[in-house]
């Protein structure tokens, strides 16, 4: 149980950087309406943002990460269920990987 | 509107959210395992989950972790992941106006996604008790919190070693998230130029956070600019 104070001090970033969305939120958007343009981007981000993660750690892989990310987005659009997809495309990710 | 504020309501909201704690099992094992692969201890990882209470931000800055804790990568990381929770805020704001003091400020707190969907649902069915939000969150909150010190536990017992291909599960989080974020063909561009810019200017930047806000910028960016070009944005 130890407490390294950078590691309390990059927690505590995080905390602050999260609250300060969630509060801006209800005391800044509420009265300032953005315009159409902030709206669009702001609603590509979660999207775009998960891509941009996902795609480095896929290509890294090589083949067997491709394996994977479609075997999570094929269970994931047949089922709707995330603890399945995750499972399939983890076995199916380590399957491939296995075989190489 | 009349927006109350009572334990039934709080009560409905815990009740109403149970179900949905199954959902962040999955998401909160992947956290812990992955606070133990990166060196946090026990006490680091249930701090962290505790007030940042925000998975997919964690996962993010759990996976570029290094020692020491890299304190600007971390907060930029919660910074782009999270900003969606600004877009949650106005349509809370009837409820949050109604409470005061600490039940206030932790209903803001405690603003995430299946909490946010919840309460829409229920101010549609006409219902406005305030209280029905913390007692959804703070359902999630305790949920979230108790899986990811058991994941941590899990990653201490099983010690599995760096680029496991259990690891795998952490970019999994996102891929499989990605199908209900899809709103259709105009997302293609928009995702494809962010794959195309994280992937491009990775090898250049210091820090892999960084091409990750890149990606999404630039992807952002040409998404808002198409749909606003000519007037007035579709959708």
């Amino acid at each position: 149980m130890s407490l390294d104070p950078v590691t309390l001090a990059a927690i505590l970033g995080m905390a602050l950087a999260t609250f300060a969305c969630r509060a801006s939120g209800y005391l800044v958007l509420r009265r300032v309406q953005p315009g159409p343009f902030l709206r669009a981007f702001l609603g590509h981000v979660p999207g775009t943002l998960f891509v941009a993660f996902a795609a480095p750690a896929v290509v890294r892989e090589g083949w067997p990460g491709f394996v994977g990310a479609a075997a999570t987005l094929l269970v994931m659009r047949a089922t709707g269920s995330t603890p399945l997809a995750l499972l399939v495309g983890v076995a199916a990710f380590w399957l491939a990987r296995t075989l190489m | 509107m009349r927006v109350i504020a009572t334990g039934a309501g709080f009560r409905r909201g815990a009740r109403a959210t149970l179900p949905l704690t199954v959902g962040l099992v999955p998401f909160g094992l992947v956290v812990g395992v992955l606070a133990q692969a990166q060196g946090l201890s026990a006490l680091e990882q249930a701090l962290m989950s505790a007030l940042v209470f925000a998975g997919s931000s964690q996962i993010l800055a759990l996976e570029f972790w290094t020692d020491p804790a890299p304190i600007a990568s971390a907060t930029l990381a919660a910074l782009a992941v999270n900003v969606r929770f600004a877009l949650m805020g106005p349509s809370l704001a009837p409820w949050i106006d109604a409470l005061k003091g600490v039940r206030k400020w932790a209903t803001v707190s405690a603003i995430v996604d299946h909490a946010w969907a919840l309460a829409i649902a229920e101010m549609r069915a006409g219902r406005h008790d305030a209280l029905f939000y913390l007692g959804s969150a703070v359902t999630l909150w305790s949920a979230w919190l108790a899986t990811t010190i058991l994941g941590h536990a899990l990653g201490a017992v099983v010690a599995l070693p760096r680029g496991h291909p259990l690891f795998f599960a952490a970019p999994a989080c996102f891929i499989a998230l990605l199908v209900p974020i899809w709103r259709g063909r105009g997302d293609a561009a928009p995702w494809a130029i962010a794959a195309a810019v994280s992937l491009g200017v990775g090898p250049l930047l210091p820090n892999p956070a960084l091409a990750v806000v890149s990606g999404a910028v630039a992807g952002s960016l040409a998404g808002a600019l198409r749909e606003t070009a000519g007037g007035a944005g579709q959708r």
